[in-house]
């Protein structure tokens, strides 16, 4: 569990929005590179495909899924007056953007936002339209932005790896979706297997879940377990079904999101392996998000897909937050249900 | 004479510490301990730094606000959440995500909590009321209760980051690039071995109600005071209409609870030593402690000079040290023209 901590969080402080991934795969590369089980491939898109070697092969084509990529935003326009104008990449609510640091090539810069002195009452409330957003990396003219930045490039959330908490359970960083999922993983290159696996780092999972289309195609497993951090909304404010999960009920394992219903028998098994080995699993309460499964059961010839995931709040912002027993959750129930699909 | 690194050092102090109004502790050690070097000073009754120094002529007194603004822990809920306060004119625009420090027995870390996007209705998106507003501190109520009372302080967690050419951004600069720029003046003055009859005070609860400097002046009573503040700079989404310009250096103030004849000689004397400056026009009160100071008393002649700054009442407020350096030197250089003509 240390191991995989250490992993995600030299992971989550790497940036790399969708197409852009390529720092987080050479870390990862780098870790497995001496491994005698473990050999890959990066394809045309930047997918990183390891085929890890077990005790035994087993009958069933196994993937375990992750995706490489994380939400940001990519400088568009640069005003006369040296201010970057943004595009979302991935989905970001402005809320999140406001009154933050960021990084740019290295630079610190920051979302500004007009004073709320200079605001009227009745729209001190609102929240600036997102084509209305700008970042100040402290430039006075478009000329000299231009030294430090050009179109096209990328910008980061500016976060630190936090732990919290009374014992520091609790863990909050940027890209925890979905690092905390490659970090998983790449636990499970270097422990040994059981039986023969497919590891796939996937690119632009952001953006349409595009690298985990390709991935699959090449792959073409049996099974797939798609790895992944979901919206955890049991904050103060909220009650009932709307909470969707819990942050220390264990692995989530959902029968139908935004993207994908998943088979019923396989949520079945899943939920009730969880039980029957004493691993805390939950579902989610409201059909909300998607993921990687999406792409992953309908391409190749189909696959029989779950997805497993951390529950997180406040996704998609620089403070995801995580608790860390339900990291081990998640590992110990995708191990078990390896072992499930390995023979018919 | 302060240096370069000194300098940025100092404001980086200045800007990290705590200091909620009525809480204003940390930052006014830091402060009294850097105008202490020139200066007698001492932390009076309600908390503010005063340095006194006797010397010729008319008496001086120059204010900046130590305090910040912050938030106040009103209660723990339940679930061991926390509900907040505001402790001055916070921006709830900015706290979605946002990371807090509490200052409960021991710093507590905490995430302001987020309503995700799907429990959101399309269109609206509006921030939180603060009685809306909680933090996520991982505890729950009986562990919280450990740590946290209703009263405790809370300030945004933001470190101090320097961007292109001489700007910074961090919270707190609003007022604490003040604090800086008169620490900065007392200092040109001693290079210049010019010793008037000078107050300095950093003074308490601007934020909320100005009680800190109108009671400061009231026991110092003064000839002629100046308040250096922070004001609006432009952005894209702030006009030159409404604000002045970052690094064009500081903005004098005009306003019709001002002395109009020291705001006239503010302007002579940074012609005169080609300092950049800029005017700041207002119609009646200044929202600064300017207002609280005049009518201390019995009544004190007053100026205002601002330094420009982007996003106030943010954890990402910008100024540029340069415009920090020039209201020191304006001030510096008012002080020995005064003195001169008497």
């Amino acid at each position: 569990m240390e191991r995989i901590l250490e992993f995600a969080r030299d992971l989550c402080l790497i940036d790399g929005i969708s197409s852009r991934e390529d720092d987080v795969r050479d870390y990862i590369i780098n870790k497995i590179k001496n491994e005698n089980t473990c050999s890959f491939i990066v394809d045309n898109l930047g997918n990183l495909i390891v085929e890890k070697k077990g005790k035994k092969k087993p009958q069933n084509k196994i993937m375990i899924d992750a995706h490489t990529d994380e939400v940001g935003l990519i400088v568009s326009y640069i005003t006369s007056d040296g201010f970057l104008k943004i595009h979302n990449v991935g989905s970001i609510n402005a809320k999140v953007l406001l009154g933050r640091t960021v990084k740019v090539n290295g630079l610190t810069g920051v979302v500004g936002i007009k004073p709320v002195h200079l605001v009227s009452k009745d729209k001190s409330k609102d929240i600036p339209e997102k084509d209305s957003l700008y970042i100040d990396i402290g430039a006075s003219t478009k000329e000299e932005a231009e030294k430090y930045v050009s179109l096209g490039d990328s910008v980061t959330f500016d976060s630190d790896w936090s732990e919290f908490g009374e014992n520091n359970e609790f863990i909050k960083a940027k890209a925890l979706d979905d690092r905390l999922g490659c970090a998983i993983m790449l636990e499970m290159l270097l422990e040994e297997q059981e039986y023969d696996l497919t590891f796939t780092f996937t690119v632009q999972e952001e953006v349409g879940c595009r690298g985990a289309i390709v991935a699959t195609n090449r792959v073409n497993p049996d099974y797939a377990i798609a790895l992944e951090c979901t919206t955890a909304s049991d904050i103060n404010g909220v009650s009932g079904e709307k909470r969707v999960c819990s942050l220390g009920g264990g692995a989530v394992v959902s029968f139908m999101d935004g993207g994908t219903v998943y088979q019923k028998d396989l949520y079945r098994k899943a939920m009730d392996i969880a039980e029957d080995s004493n691993i805390n699993a939950q579902t989610k309460t409201m059909i909300a998000g998607g993921n990687n499964a999406s792409q992953i059961h309908k391409s190749a010839c189909g696959v029989k897909t779950l997805a497993v995931s951390v529950p997180c709040r406040y996704l998609h912002s620089p403070s995801c937050v995580v608790k860390k027993s339900d990291v081990s959750d998640v590992k110990n129930l995708v191990v078990k249900l390896i072992s499930e699909f390995a023979y018919d | 004479m302060i240096n370069e690194i000194e300098l940025i050092d100092l404001l980086e102090k200045l800007c990290i510490a705590d200091g909620t109004p009525g809480n204003e502790c940390a930052a006014a050690e830091i402060a009294k301990e850097a105008i202490g070097k020139y200066m007698d000073a001492h932390i009076d009754n309600m908390g503010n730094v005063v340095a006194t120094q006797k010397g010729n002529g008319k008496h001086f007194l120059l204010d900046a606000h130590i305090d910040r603004i912050g938030m106040v822990v009103t209660s723990i809920a339940d679930d061991g959440f926390i509900k907040v306060g505001a402790c001055g004119g916070v921006d709830a625009r900015t706290f979605d995500s946002a990371e807090v420090i509490i200052y409960g027995k021991k710093p507590v870390y905490g995430v302001i909590s987020a309503i995700p996007p799907h429990l959101t209705k399309s269109g609206e998106n509006k921030a939180s009321d603060i009685t809306d507003v909680v933090i996520d501190i991982g505890m729950d109520k009986e562990t919280a209760e450990k740590y946290i009372t209703p009263s405790d302080r809370i300030v945004f967690k933001s470190s101090f980051k320097k961007l292109l050419n001489s700007r910074v951004c961090c919270a707190a600069l609003d007022d604490r690039a003040g604090v800086l720029s008169l620490v900065l003046a007392v200092d040109m003055l001693n290079e210049k071995e010019i010793k008037p009859n000078l107050t300095v005070v950093f003074s308490v609860c601007e934020e909320t109600n100005g009680s800190g400097a109108k009671t400061s002046s009231f026991k110092a009573s003064p000839d002629e005071a100046i308040a250096v503040d922070v004001s609006f700079a432009t952005a894209p989404d702030v006009s030159d209409e409404e604000a002045g310009i970052l690094s064009a250096g500081p903005m004098i103030g005009f306003s019709s609870t001002l002395d109009y004849n020291m705001s006239r000689q503010l302007v002579s004397v940074a012609q005169k030593n080609d300092i950049k400056f800029q005017k700041e026009i207002m119609g009646s009160k200044t929202g600064t402690n300017a207002d609280g100071i005049a009518v201390s008393g019995c009544g004190v002649k007053m100026g205002l000079v601002s330094i420009p700054l982007r996003n106030m009442h943010t954890q990402v407020e910008i100024v540029d040290v340069d415009d920090i350096r020039n209201t020191a030197k304006l001030i510096c250089e008012y002080i020995t023209e005064r003195m001169e003509e008497c």
